[in-house]
């Protein structure tokens, strides 16, 4: 599996895709998935990273998502954001058609 | 154009039954993600970025208005209203749920389409020239070898499992607008000097990692014997090429490790035994039966000059520059060929909306007898209009977004979908090609810069082509922050060359500066007549360095 997040990376969280729909989900601390990044558990550290994802294997077996992993995100004012340029536009859609993905069905 | 016979339609929709059998089986949780995948991919399934993304293959590009609406529907039904025409001549929906994509599929099939070797380890849609058929110096209509290489290709056993991907492309004029040096396999159509027509054949070109120009393996080989040719070339990269390791899995690996003499000694080895056995001499009857497809249809004799086609250009200076820039000429007098710009400015190249879609459709149903090419520089071709047919046609596109005036200047440009879509992508692509565009909308501008082809890929895998854009953009991916490196002075025609690296790679806030310090650079040192390329090629990398460098 590709490498998303960054060694050393002190916050992470779980993102995955939805088997039926592929779109952009992430683990939540109730192990739910939900489709919004602020809605997504935030682990400390490498042991807490590590013991988040292992999380993922349920909704994995029972084919809710596919392809997850961990990913590294910063607190900011009111919430928490991706590090790298690539999980922002996951996390919000193409940056060329705003009226398209989360930024534009989420608000 | 092409139609399936009862072979083609029966393995398509074989294949539909058995994609939704498979794709029941991975939702019941019959099979597991990794099982599935393989399966996926052999249906141009991917998941990237957002969502599930399909790639629909258009044989050699060609697409009859009837394909082209159903596209437009498909689009509408089961996506998000547009689609992406690629550099491979495809087209790529960005947003199918994967439990509509067995309906999706079913619904293409009753236009002839599929989706079927558009991505996996086979040998790939053949791609070709867009004014095939009707540019003036063609020497055969290059579909015809194609849709020979497409059936003899498809699901060919021996070739399911190569060890990367193959990609074969056919030019049939000395203007090669196909790129073929840049394929695994490139194939000239050329006439010998007994005035037979047969196949000059290039052998290990690619771009991504490691850009490699396709070695010239054989001048000539006759009508009969090129799918034996072809057949040497697939068993001797299928038993040599590395499978240990997919960076080096690509054939023009092969062909560089062991040089193209010893490849030819062993393609000519392999030919011998092929021949030997007999079974792949290409039946007449059948090429001919092919051929008739492809025939030229029934022109009109037209005066070489339309008198209300010139008289439009006289009172309608638009059209005068769509003209300019966006036809070409064709073989028959009194008819044009009409290139269709998927570049507006700030747009993503490359992107046509269902209704653009079904407007194109429409518009070669009713001026250039109902067929569409799609272009490798990821623009659409109506090859056939009456010249007196122009200024109706342009007014139509116009109406609809789809008038741009720009083919081969610099705002034409290609770009993959890249980090905006792509799960591959370390960088942006479009946004970079939609501020250029926009940088240098200026159409006069662009006329006095004349013809510059800017390439952007979004990684090293390049499917935007960087290495071959007269300049080349590659992103790249620093700490998680977009940089993006130029190269210089690559071509894909048939002077093809691989671009040189400038220097240091520049962020996004410098990219569009420093391609406009590139294009005054080249202003400045170009001699009367002289495009970048030639520019480039006269004076090398240095002078452009210099001013980048200076300035940053």
């Amino acid at each position: 599996m590709a490498q998303h997040s960054r060694k050393g990376a002190k916050f992470q969280a779980v993102t995955a895709s939805l088997l039926v729909e592929g779109l952009v989900v992430y683990l939540t601390a109730n192990g739910d998935w939900s489709e919004s990044l602020q809605d997504a558990a935030v682990a400390e550290g490498k042991e807490e990273g590590d013991a988040l994802l292992a999380r993922a294997d349920a909704a994995v077996a029972s084919n809710l998502v596919v392809e997850p992993y961990l990913f590294e995100v910063e607190p900011v004012e009111g919430g928490i954001n991706a590090s790298s340029v690539r999980e922002q536009i996951r996390k919000a859609g193409p940056t060329v058609r705003l009226d398209l993905g989360k930024q534009a069905e989420l608000g | 154009m092409y139609r399936y016979d009862e072979f083609d339609h029966e393995l398509v929709h074989e294949r539909v039954a058995q994609f939704r059998d498979q794709v029941g089986r991975r939702l019941k949780g019959e099979l597991t993600e990794d099982e599935f995948k393989p399966l996926r991919l052999m249906n141009g399934l991917y998941l990237q970025l957002h969502a599930y993304m399909l790639r629909v293959a258009i044989p050699y590009g060609t697409l009859s208005s009837r394909q082209l609406h159903k596209l437009a529907e498909i689009g509408r039904v089961y996506d998000k209203g547009y689609g992406h025409f690629t550099t491979r001549q495809n087209l790529q929906f960005n947003w199918p749920k994967l439990k509509d994509v067995p309906d999706l599929l079913a619904d293409l099939a009753t236009v002839e389409m599929h989706a079927i070797q558009t991505s996996g380890n086979c040998i790939r849609n053949v791609t070709s020239d867009q004014y095939a058929g009707v540019a003036q110096d063609e020497i055969e209509d290059p579909r015809i070898i194609s849709e020979v290489i497409r059936q003899w290709s498809t699901f060919h056993p021996e070739f399911s499992y190569l060890p990367r991907k193959f990609k074969i492309a056919v030019c049939a004029t000395p203007d090669d607008r196909a790129a073929i040096r840049v394929h695994d396999i490139g194939i000239q159509v050329v006439r010998n000097a007994s005035g037979e027509v047969g196949y000059e054949i290039y052998v290990g070109g690619g771009l991504g990692r490691t850009p490699m120009i396709g070695k010239k393996l054989n001048d000539f080989v006759p009508k009969a014997d090129i799918l034996a040719y072809l057949e040497s070339v697939m068993r001797v990269y299928n038993m040599h090429g590395r499978r240990d390791n997919m960076y080096k899995a690509r054939i023009k690996i092969l062909v560089h490790e062991i040089g193209a003499e010893e490849m030819r000694r062993q393609v000519d080895a392999e030919f011998a035994e092929v021949k030997k056995a007999g079974h792949l001499e290409l039946p007449m009857a059948e090429l001919e039966r092919i051929q008739a497809y492809f025939a030229a249809p029934e022109y009109e004799t037209l005066p070489e000059v339309s008198p209300e086609f010139e008289a439009a250009k006289k009172a309608d200076k638009d059209f005068a520059n769509w003209v300019r820039a966006n036809t070409a000429p064709h073989r028959v007098p009194g008819y044009a060929i009409v290139n269709i710009s998927l570049k507006p400015n700030g747009g993503t190249p490359g992107d046509c909306s269902s209704d653009q879609m079904d407007v194109v459709a429409d518009a070669a149903e009713k001026y250039s007898l109902g067929e569409i090419r799609v272009t490798h520089e990821q623009n659409l071709t109506l090859a056939n209009v009456k010249q007196s047919d122009l200024h109706a046609l342009y007014q139509m596109l116009e109406a609809n977004g789809l008038g741009t005036s720009n083919i081969g200047l610099i705002t034409d440009q290609i770009a993959c979908p890249g980090l905006d879509y792509c799960a591959l992508a370390n960088a942006r692509s479009i946004p970079i090609a939609q501020q250029i565009s926009e940088r240098f909308q200026d159409l006069e501008r662009q006329h006095h810069i004349g013809e510059l082809k800017i390439n952007t890929s979004g990684c090293i895998n390049a499917c935007g082509h960087h290495h071959v854009g007269h300049i080349g953009i590659l992103g790249v991916d620093k700490k998680g922050v977009e940089y993006y490196q130029v190269t210089l002075g690559g071509a894909a025609d048939q002077q093809t060359a691989v671009g040189d690296i400038v220097g240091p790679a520049f962020t996004e806030g410098e990219i569009v500066d420093a391609i406009e310090t590139i294009v005054e650079t080249y202003i400045d040192l170009r001699k009367d007549g002289e495009r970048f390329i030639d520019t480039y090629r006269r004076v090398g990398v240095d002078p452009f360095k210099e001013t980048l460098y200076a300035t940053h």
